[in-house]
């Protein structure tokens, strides 16, 4: 069943004005894959009663008072190093700052907006945002005080915004800020941030706030000697009492916090350090510690942890990581310029669509997803899987070597005497590449078999993850040099597919002239992608917007650009008495820390 | 055992003054050795940690949100681009000065992080290497004096196991059986305990005793046999005869003839263990948890933070370098034979 543009806008009117079935009309929208955030926006762009920021996920319980909940544990294996999000070398160091600071909103697991310092979600209706995506105007909350009494103002989210952009400053989360022109102070409590550019994202406005009255001598240059990076001062629902990087932190609870009756515990110890393995167990055998984050361990070993394991159990957080295999459409074997997998030379055999798909025929995703991934991962015939309303329904996966071979024959490579194919004197031999983990090393095996039984020679390469994913334009093992026909890792593709699409754009082929800072590994060039993707960042209709990347997941697939493989999904372990926790994987794991709370 | 300035035999005929002027003497030259050592230690150290491949933004690679400027920009910001004899111009300066590096991941200078670590790795460490001693001075002992006897034979195996069960292995043993099994004793070192006083102290000692343990059995192990071998050269030779034929009680032969010359090279081998008390102990420290320097180094290693690891390792190797010197000079302080020339 097909529905066309102008059939679906006349039925969200229908909808919006009582005169068709809002029930059947989302039931529909849910058969076409698209989720439930989505179908809501639709209507709302009609109506204006949808209630704004509303936590989609109710926590039953309502707390009477602030504090009494004793002490939270939580065990981050990768231990946070520093305490300002802005410095952050990943996602533990993002959390850990978290606690102590705040965003002007967070993204729940259904893609929900939950205003945090911003008073409100901005919307049109509300004239928080600019029919014309060029603007958003933040209102923030009112009487919300720093750690140190001090008030929260325009200023400090103007100056959070300043200190971030400065090259000097060497923050890591400065792509948060692309496209941003200004931000503009209307009063002490309202901001407007003018887009250079016209953008479907109009909640682009970066990410913890910093106070500008501690941070304000220590921009640029002089960022690295704050003493706040490991002494934060923030707004957040817990204050810093002491931290050791790469060890612990230890928090206590914010006594003036602005939303009423919470948080929920006294203190919180975030502990830092040893492996996934014994995190689990810390949690879900001996109960030492409430949560863990991160604990994506070996299959066999989490389905007997939670046999015998009493106190916790696993929860997944279904984000965006796919794991997925390129093949290189440049010649990994001739050196040009200086470079190898220029530009220039096109790859001896990967060119060719047949190939291409007989590669994609011998990945048995299935095997791959449960005998090694088990319920951490499900096989995926999409790059593009979350959030749903992204995920394409128009691909399809099979493992088949018959019709793998096949292919193959028809492409010309026939087998030769020593089993390998050949063309034109050609072998038709690959190095495989990925960075180091033992699940990885697994997959590549499983590939390598299927590959070796319809006469590919395939050699397994590995290369130390530090390695694998570093920026040095000097080491040929990383994957943007990509000095290999086919490697395999995994990229997390956050709520907006804009940025993590753009791997894919001609023009960012990773090559010697852009010191291999290009994000187009694979250097696939085609016109219509580009063309959608341009698209796409300045299409304000969330629905043909969510067509756009569709189709754009389609063209990779069509094409096998990529082979996705698995959907991964985030692991944490969560003790029984923990409850309140809705582990968004759009932000941080700990967006919501301060709803968490205990029931013996 | 790394090398020992060879010790002469010199008559005894000299005075007291004379000699220690020689000591003085002694010290300045080997000091002055100590420099240029000490220095190529750190051209190897800093060479081979610059050429290493990788750096610190693994996970910002991993997010595609974040653009490829912003690690390059940091790789510069790093000096992680600069020729590698002007990073170690600079590292050395600095270093002169006081300044042991800037940490990458952590933003701050490498000596906090060090200082914040030192503490727990003296008291575990510091502990286990006590323990160490309280087991393999008596076990040795006795094993030598009463050789070839049923305590001698069990000790002797003991000491055989426990020395080729490495430490990762013995670690996850203990907590299968002390936490998992029995529910004794934590398997999660925190150094935030609340308790005050003598509650305080317990759980100190509750947290602290697998890893304790770990360490001083396997240290134990290789350290009786040390002194049980000790023990045996020198109890068969002419003055101990001749003690027990004047009528010495047999302790006090043992305790006062015996042991304190056996007790001679392993003062040697335990001032050159010295140092790993400093250093931490990698693999016990990152089972337990144990927030040392160990661990420190561990996981700068993993992340690529590596003014961190070119720290701890020149800070080893310096104390390796100087224990040494401390070793020589105890030798002497022990052994009045030994003159330094």
């Amino acid at each position: 069943m097909r529905l066309e543009e102008y059939e679906l806008r006349e039925w969200v009117r229908r909808v919006t004005h009582g005169e068709a079935s809002r029930r059947d009309f989302i039931r529909t929208m849910l058969g076409f894959w698209l989720s439930g955030p989505l179908i809501a926006e639709m209507l709302r762009t009609q109506t204006s009663a949808m209630a704004q920021g509303r936590r989609a996920v109710q926590p039953t319980f309502t707390p009477t008072r602030r504090g009494g909940g004793g002490k939270l544990r939580l065990l981050y294996w990768n231990a946070p190093t520093i305490l300002n999000a802005h410095f952050a070398g990943g996602a533990r160091d993002v959390a850990a700052s978290r606690v102590v600071y705040e965003p002007l909103f967070s993204i729940d697991p259904e893609g929900e907006f939950i205003p945090i310092l911003a008073e409100e979600i901005p919307s049109v209706e509300n004239g928080g945002r600019s029919r014309d995506g060029t603007w958003t105007i933040w209102r923030l909350k009112q009487g919300v005080v720093w750690h140190d009494g001090k008030p929260f103002t325009a200023d400090d989210v103007i100056f959070t915004w300043e200190y971030a952009i400065d090259p000097a400053t060497a923050a890591t989360s400065r792509g948060q800020y692309e496209n941003i022109r200004r931000i503009e102070k209307l009063d002490e409590h309202t901001i407007k941030v003018v887009f250079t550019d016209p953008t479907p994202r109009w909640y682009l406005s970066g990410g913890q706030i910093l106070p500008r009255h501690l941070f304000a001598e220590y921009k640029g240059e002089n960022a690295r000697n704050a003493p706040y990076n490991l002494k934060p001062v923030g707004t957040g629902p817990y204050k810093i009492v002491d931290f050791k990087p790469g060890d612990v932190a230890l928090y206590e609870i914010n006594p003036h916090y602005h939303m009423p009756n919470r948080p929920f515990f006294d203190t919180v110890e975030l502990k830092g350090g040893g492996d996934a393995t014994s995190a689990a167990r810390a949690v879900i055998q001996t109960g030492e510690f409430d949560f863990a984050w991160n604990t994506q361990i070996d299959k066999d070993v989490m389905e007997r942890l939670e046999q015998q394991g009493r106190k916790g159990m696993f929860r997944f957080t279904t984000g965006a990581w796919v794991e997925h295999i390129d093949l290189n459409r440049t010649d990994p074997w001739t050196e040009v310029d200086g470079e190898r997998s220029s530009v220039k030379v096109p790859h001896p055999f990967f060119t060719d669509p047949l190939v291409r798909q007989a590669f994609a025929l011998a990945v048995d995703r299935r095997t791959i997803a449960e005998q090694l991934y088990g319920a951490a991962g499900q096989p995926t015939s999409n790059y593009l899987n979350a959030p749903r309303q992204f995920a394409s329904p128009n691909t399809r996966w099979e493992f088949d070597l018959e019709k793998a071979a096949q292919l193959l024959e028809e492409a010309g490579w026939r087998r030769g005497s020593d089993g390998i194919r050949h063309k034109d004197g050609r072998r038709m031999q690959v190095v495989f590449q990925t960075a180091a983990n033992p699940v990885r090393q697994k997959t590549q095996a499983i590939v390598k078999k299927a590959l070796e039984r319809i006469g590919i020679e395939v050699e397994l390469k590995v290369v130390p993850s530090n390695v694998f994913f570093a920026s040095d334009p000097g080491n040929p093992d990383t994957n943007s040099h990509f000095y290999a026909d086919m490697q395999m890792f995994a990229n997390s593709l956050g709520f907006d597919p804009q940025g993590p699409m753009r791997q894919f754009v001609s023009w960012e082929s990773a090559q010697k002239a852009n010191h291999w800072a290009g994000r187009n590994f694979i250097r696939w060039a085609n016109a219509e992608y580009d063309r959608l993707w341009k698209q796409a960042e300045t299409e304000l209709d969330p629905v043909r917007r969510a067509a756009l990347f569709i189709r754009m997941n389609d063209l990779l697939i069509e094409d096998v650009v990529v082979i996705p493989v698995v959907w991964r999904q985030e692991v944490s372990a969560v003790s029984h008495t923990l409850r309140g926790l809705a582990l968004s994987p759009w932000g941080s794991i700990l967006d919501d820390l301060a709803y968490w709370y205990r029931e013996a | 055992m790394p090398f020992l300035i060879s010790s002469p035999f010199v008559g005894e005929g000299e005075g007291k003054g004379e000699k220690r002027e020689k000591v003085y003497q002694y010290l300045l030259r080997r000091l002055l050795i100590a420099v240029p050592t000490v220095l190529g230690i750190s051209v190897v150290l800093f060479s081979i940690l610059a050429l290493a491949p990788g750096d610190p933004f693994e996970e910002l690679a991993l997010n595609p949100d974040i653009p490829t400027e912003v690690r390059l920009h940091l790789r510069q910001q790093f000096g992680l681009d600069d020729p590698l004899p002007l990073r170690y111009l600079r590292w050395l300066t600095a270093m002169l000065r006081g300044e042991w590096g800037y940490s990458f991941a952590s933003r701050v200078n490498v000596n906090t992080l060090i200082w914040q670590r030192l503490p727990t790795t003296l008291f575990v460490l510091g502990t286990a290497y006590g323990l160490a001693l309280c087991i393999a001075l008596p076990v040795g002992v006795i094993s030598a004096v009463k050789q070839y006897s049923l305590f001698d034979h069990v000790a002797t195996a003991f000491a055989f196991v426990g020395h080729s069960l490495p430490t990762f292995f013995t670690g996850l043993l203990f907590i299968l059986l002390f936490s998992l099994h029995l529910g004794w004793l934590p398997f999660i070192y925190s150094t935030t305990l609340e308790a005050q006083g003598l509650a305080w102290i317990t759980e100190h000692l509750r947290q602290g005793a697998m890893p304790i343990a770990v360490v001083g059995l396997f240290e134990s192990a290789s350290l009786t046999r040390f002194v049980r071998a000790a023990m045996l050269d020198v109890i068969h030779q002419d003055f101990v005869t001749t003690a027990r034929a004047k009528g010495l009680p047999e302790w006090r032969t043992i305790l006062g003839h015996v042991l304190r010359n056996a007790l001679l090279p392993v003062v040697t081998v335990m001032a050159l263990q010295v140092p790993g008390i400093f250093t931490g102990a990698v693999i016990t420290e990152q089972i337990f948890r144990v927030p040392g320097i160990g661990s420190l180094l561990i996981s700068a290693i993993q992340s690529s933070d590596t003014p961190v690891v070119m720290a701890i390792t020149f800070v080893y190797a310096v104390l390796v370098v100087a224990f040494n010197v401390v070793a020589d000079l105890v030798y002497g302080l022990l052994d009045p034979r030994i003159t330094y020339a």
